[in-house]
């Protein structure tokens, strides 16, 4: 039993263990898995979110080519790139809804392709798009999620009622979601995306279609959950300010790439801008990407690529 | 706890099915237009060709082609879990898929099975009578074992497709086929031998038969041997859902 992590286990500088003291891991035989899973009673030094390699073709078309990826427990991780960069794609390996077509993903140790039901256990994931059951009540979807992520029955109205609040529901509660605003259904996906308390928290573009008030908001409770029981947090957003303001690092992925990783200041620093947002289009390209993007969304977009 | 998981996501297509009064009606009607329609329409005529009282002979007909139809709904309904993204939370629930699968066929059979009982019902207040009264529970169970193995199908059949467009083609090519060569609607005699081998490798035929067979008395296989088919159909089902519905991708 080595005190210090197989070679290869933990090999990017990112993820050694801010303690540094000796880590007493005990590696339980591999084999089965992809990942080492380490016991329940080592110390959490291991990566929260370990990417390795991972791929995923549709077709002929690479969306995620190969990408490494660390994140450490507790850290707020931003994903950013352009439209069609592959975030989503991503974020769906991680959490188990597409298979990869190579490499590994470890969620708190667990083989998310290998130990699908394991890794589910880790986190929680509040999708891109609409998840919930419009025929529902919003009550009626939290409860279902509740029940499915073993929340037991004493604390589910509480908890449910409190998220509500949270996201200012309440007084919609037994409404069918049908009769929901956009924005409210988007409200309603991320409290249900909280209810269970995850160990890690992905956000696929969480904000996108709130108000500002409600941005606020779910930025503030996350940082709590962050602060208090320690979530490791992985988002996706287009709003680079909202990178800057909650990230402990960021990736910036684009054509299936991961083209940086770092803190805002390294990547300011490596592209020597001034802001993230032109460290971003620097690392990026100021082209826009996707056909259906509008005349006035292109037209901003070369107007922030001049600034730079 | 997995009792808990299996009970909501049952309790959720109760729910669903419960609030669209035009689904109960819809899924009711057409089978009661068939028994009318048919049944007066065509009932002198076969008749007069010695089959006896074509209503009686219907009346197991629908009842299997509305379970049949309803249970393969739900495979309609994971299409549209799929596409209007419900589907992607149950599917990243810390749940073994063969838990959400099963869930979602309980959901779909308990439906098609009410569906059933609202035919066999509706069939009995229009004056059908049944030969004997005591045998009515084991078509009840002939029902069941049908609903689920068929809300299985369905599942395999979502699993494989994408959209409407590709299940509605398997449904025309598969379901519909099974259906009109299950001796549901007019007996299979005389029937060109092809045809007649068809029918008789055709599962729904022995349900239509186990049907028949309790509630008229009229038979060409036997209760015990249409139990046991549906009985194999059924764990062959299920294994094609599960396996079908374990590589789902969202
Ligand atoms: N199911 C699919 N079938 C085929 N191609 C797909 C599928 N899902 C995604 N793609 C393609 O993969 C690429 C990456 O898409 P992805 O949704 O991951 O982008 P994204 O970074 O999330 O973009 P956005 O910012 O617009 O949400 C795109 O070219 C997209 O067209
Ligand atoms: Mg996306």
């Amino acid at each position: 039993m080595s005190g210090l992590p197989p070679p290869g286990y933990l090999s990017s500088t990112d993820l050694i263990d801010e303690s540094g003291g000796p880590v007493i891991r005990r590696i339980l035989p591999a084999g089965k898995d992809g990942c080492q899973v380490t016991a329940e009673d080592v110390p959490a030094s291991a990566a929260a979110i370990e990417v390795r390699g991972l791929m995923r073709r549709f077709g002929n078309l690479v969306a995620v080519d190969r990408i490494d990826l660390g994140v450490r427990h507790g850290e707020v991780f931003a994903f950013l790139g352009p439209n069609g960069a592959g975030k989503s794609t991503t974020i769906k390996m991680l959490t188990t809804l597409l298979r990869p077509t190579e490499g590994t993903i470890c969620l708190n140790g667990r083989d998310a392709v290998r130990d699908p039901t394991g890794a589910r256990r880790q986190f929680g994931i509040v999708f891109q798009d609409t998840t919930v059951d419009t025929e529902l009540t919003a009550y009626e979807n939290m409860e279902l999620h509740g029940v499915l992520y073993g929340i037991p029955r004493a604390e589910m109205q509480g908890r449910i009622g409190s998220l509500l609040e949270l996201v200012r529901l309440s007084d919609r509660a037994n409404d069918y979601v049908k009769t929901f605003s956009g924005g409210m259904v988007r409200r309603l996906e991320v409290a249900r995306g909280l209810l269970h308390d995850p160990s890690i928290l992905f956000l696929d573009e969480p904000t996108i279609g709130l108000d500002a008030q409600t941005r606020a908001l779910l930025w503030q409770h996350v940082n709590e959950m962050n602060d208090r029981s320690g979530t490791t947090v992985f988002f996706s957003t287009h709003y680079i300010e909202e990178a800057e303001m909650a990230a402990d690092r960021i990736a910036v992925i684009d054509h299936g790439r991961i083209v940086a990783t770092g803190t805002v200041q390294e990547l300011k620093e490596r592209t020597r801008a001034a802001t993230l947002e032109a460290a971003y289009l620097s690392l990026t390209g100021t082209e826009v990407r996707e056909e259906r993007v509008t005349g006035g969304e292109q037209l901003r977009e070369r107007i922030r690529g001049q600034r730079r | 706890m997995t009792a808990d998981m299996l009970y909501v996501l049952w309790l959720r297509q109760m729910r669903r099915y419960v609030r669209s009064r035009s689904r109960i009606l819809g899924a009711v009607g057409q089978p009661i237009l068939y028994l009318l329609a048919l049944g007066y329409g065509l009932g002198s005529v076969f008749k007069r060709a010695g089959g006896g009282n074509y209503i009686e002979f219907l009346v197991p007909g629908v009842i299997v082609q509305t379970i049949l139809f309803s249970s393969v709904f739900w495979g309609i309904q994971i299409i549209w879990d799929k596409q209007f993204g419900f589907l992607k939370e149950t599917l990243v629930a810390p749940v073994s898929r063969f838990t959400i699968m099963l869930g979602g066929v309980l959901g779909g059979a308990t439906i098609a099975f009410i569906q059933g009982v609202l035919v066999l019902v509706s069939a009995l207040v229009l004056g059908f009578r049944p030969d004997t009264w005591a045998l009515v529970p084991v078509a009840l169970v002939v029902m069941i074992v049908l609903a689920v193995s068929m809300a299985c199908l369905g599942t395999g059949i979502a699993s494989l497709v994408n959209d409407f467009q590709g299940f509605q083609a398997i449904n025309n090519f598969v379901v519909f086929p099974m259906f009109f060569l299950s001796g549901a609607l007019y007996p299979l005699v005389g029937i060109p031998l092809l045809l007649f081998a068809v029918s008789a490798v055709n599962p729904l035929s022995y349900a239509v038969d186990g049907l028949r067979d309790v509630l008229i008395h009229q038979s060409r296989f036997g209760i015990g041997i249409d139990l046991g088919v549906l009985a194999a159909l059924t764990v062959v089902l299920a294994w094609f859902g599960v396996f079908t519905f374990s590589r789902i991708e969202a």
